[in-house]
């Protein structure tokens, strides 16, 4: 099961273990990934706060977490080849692995049907 | 999307940007291409590596033509709001310079042209219209000044440049760097001047603006020639280490405080023949000669994180009060590393002097670094 936020991340469930990253519409919007930063493992974050930032050339973008939890893995290939994730970022290029806290909080995310219509609501660029 | 947006102003190619495929966005009240498809990254390196077509058509372009018939009466007389050596400008030669305000200020930056009978200012889309009001204030006795309406501005800049322009006038491929000359192009009479914003060696080609698709459309016609954005141009304008008005320079700072002496020469100096008598002349000469507080410097952030215009800067991870500030940073494709520029407090602006830039509430390694940051290539 795949979900989304507003602010174009997504979330992969396995078990109580969630992957998130940013969605194809996201990094189509960002362009080039040149630097990405994610909270040290272990940490502890809270939904929809900031936890890091994916950079462009020109631009910084934060990263919102979709849901609570500790923060378990970051995607190690990030540091020496940011560009995957400008280029599959809901493939290789996914951001950090986290710890549900609350399942619960899953019920306010968009599903795919919901995170398609948003995006086509924006009409793109 | 805002308001503002029914009432962007459309530069004569931007039909082109479209069918380019061209990602649109508002500058200086301009509907202008960010970036094309291949993104600003990959346009950058392919601006470094070949040749890059940027629209500039927003910038302004104005004419100051002497009453007198004699071009170094305009010179002499643009000498008064314009700290430069302009009388020696020689005719078919450029250079950089500021208008700057009573206070020392600079008001704008430009490039002047000496075309032998009259001088051509290129000045920043965002300063045109009181960039014009300022010259007729001041000029309109010794010079008819006029702004150049429906013209067309466009750049090619890198290594396969002058090839690409050579096709079509093989005569550019003598120009030095600076040089200008009126040359036809397609049939269309052309101002065409070797100069840069990127580092790159390059031309900028001013001509009228019913005229520009045909040259557009047969420059992107030439081997390695493609469109660039003004992302590109911006990341590619500060490895190069030149200053973004509006970004490094403002009003409120003099050209000894930007690191520009250099566009001061000795003519204009304290002592020199031709000596102030341009606004701030005091303050800036007494900054000549015994330094500002602060100075723009270059900055090599020591990590991957790009540190972008606005961060604070400090003298050391627990300083409670910056001894500066951020006005211009990206990620330096060429260099694959952030680079930025910014002010800092003169006792911090020697090259290799650490400091820490704040980004995010930590603190960033940066140390002050020469410009430019990628070795320009221009065609001295």
């Amino acid at each position: 099961m795949k979900y989304y936020t507003k602010e174009h991340e997504w979330l992969s469930l396995d078990g109580d273990v969630a992957v998130v990253g940013i969605t194809q519409f996201a990094a189509d919007a960002l362009g080039d990934v040149v630097f990405v930063e994610v909270k040290p493992v272990g940490s502890t974050v809270v939904a929809l706060e900031a936890v890091g930032v994916v950079e462009s050339v020109k631009a910084a973008s934060d990263i919102y977490t979709p849901v609570s939890g500790e923060v378990l893995e970051v995607n190690s290939r990030l540091a020496d080849d940011p560009g995957v994730t400008g280029v599959e970022p809901e493939g290789a290029g996914w951001l950090f692995k986290l710890r549900i806290a609350d399942a619960s909080e899953l019920g306010q995310l968009l599903d795919e049907a919901g995170y398609a219509a948003l995006v086509g609501a924006s009409g793109g660029h | 999307m805002t308001v503002a947006e029914a009432t962007l102003l459309y530069t004569p190619l931007h039909a082109l940007h479209l069918a380019r495929g061209g990602r649109m966005t508002a500058f200086a009240g301009y509907e202008m291409p960010l970036q094309y498809a291949p993104g600003i990254l990959a346009e950058h390196l392919h601006t470094r590596a070949a040749a890059g077509l940027f629209d500039v058509s927003h910038m302004g372009q104005i004419e100051l033509r002497p009453r007198s018939g004699d071009v170094l009466d305009a010179a002499l007389a643009l000498e008064g709001l314009v700290p430069a050596d302009i009388a020696a400008l020689g005719v078919g030669r450029q250079k950089y310079g500021l208008l700057t305000n009573t206070e020392g200020g600079i008001l704008d930056d430009l490039m002047i042209a000496n075309l032998g009978d009259r001088l051509l200012l290129v000045v920043n889309a965002a300063c045109k219209a009181a960039d014009l009001a300022h010259l007729e204030a001041h000029l309109s006795r010794t010079c008819s000044v006029e702004a150049l309406e429906d013209r067309a501005l466009v750049a090619l800049q890198g290594p396969a440049a002058e090839a690409a322009l050579a096709r079509l006038a093989p005569a550019v491929a003598d120009m030095r760097f600076l040089d200008v000359r009126e040359v036809e192009l397609l049939g269309a009479a052309c101002t065409v001047s070797r100069s840069a914003y990127t580092g790159e060696d390059g031309f900028e080609i001013g001509l009228a603006a019913d005229r520009a698709l045909d040259l557009a459309r047969a420059l992107l016609e030439a081997p390695g020639v493609l469109p660039v954005g003004l992302g590109a141009r911006d990341s590619l304008r500060l490895e190069a280490g030149l200053c973004l008005y509006g970004s490094d320079l403002s009003s409120s700072t003099t050209p000894v405080e930007a690191a520009l002496e250099w566009t001061i020469q000795k003519t204009r100096r304290p002592g020199g023949a031709r000596a102030g008598g341009y606004p701030g002349a005091a303050i800036i000469g007494g900054q000549l000669a015994s330094g500002a507080a602060r100075r723009r410097v270059g900055l090599r952030p020591q990590g991957r994180a790009p540190v972008r215009a606005g961060a604070r800067l400090f003298a050391s991870e627990q300083a409670p009060e910056p001894i500066g500030s951020v006005t211009s940073g990206c990620f330096g494709p060429s260099l694959n590393a952030p680079v930025a520029m910014g002010y800092v407090d003169v006792g911090h602006s020697r090259v290799g002097d650490g400091l820490f830039a704040e980004v995010r509430g930590a603190r960033l390694p940066v140390v002050v670094a020469p410009t430019p940051f990628v070795p320009n290539t221009y065609r001295r």
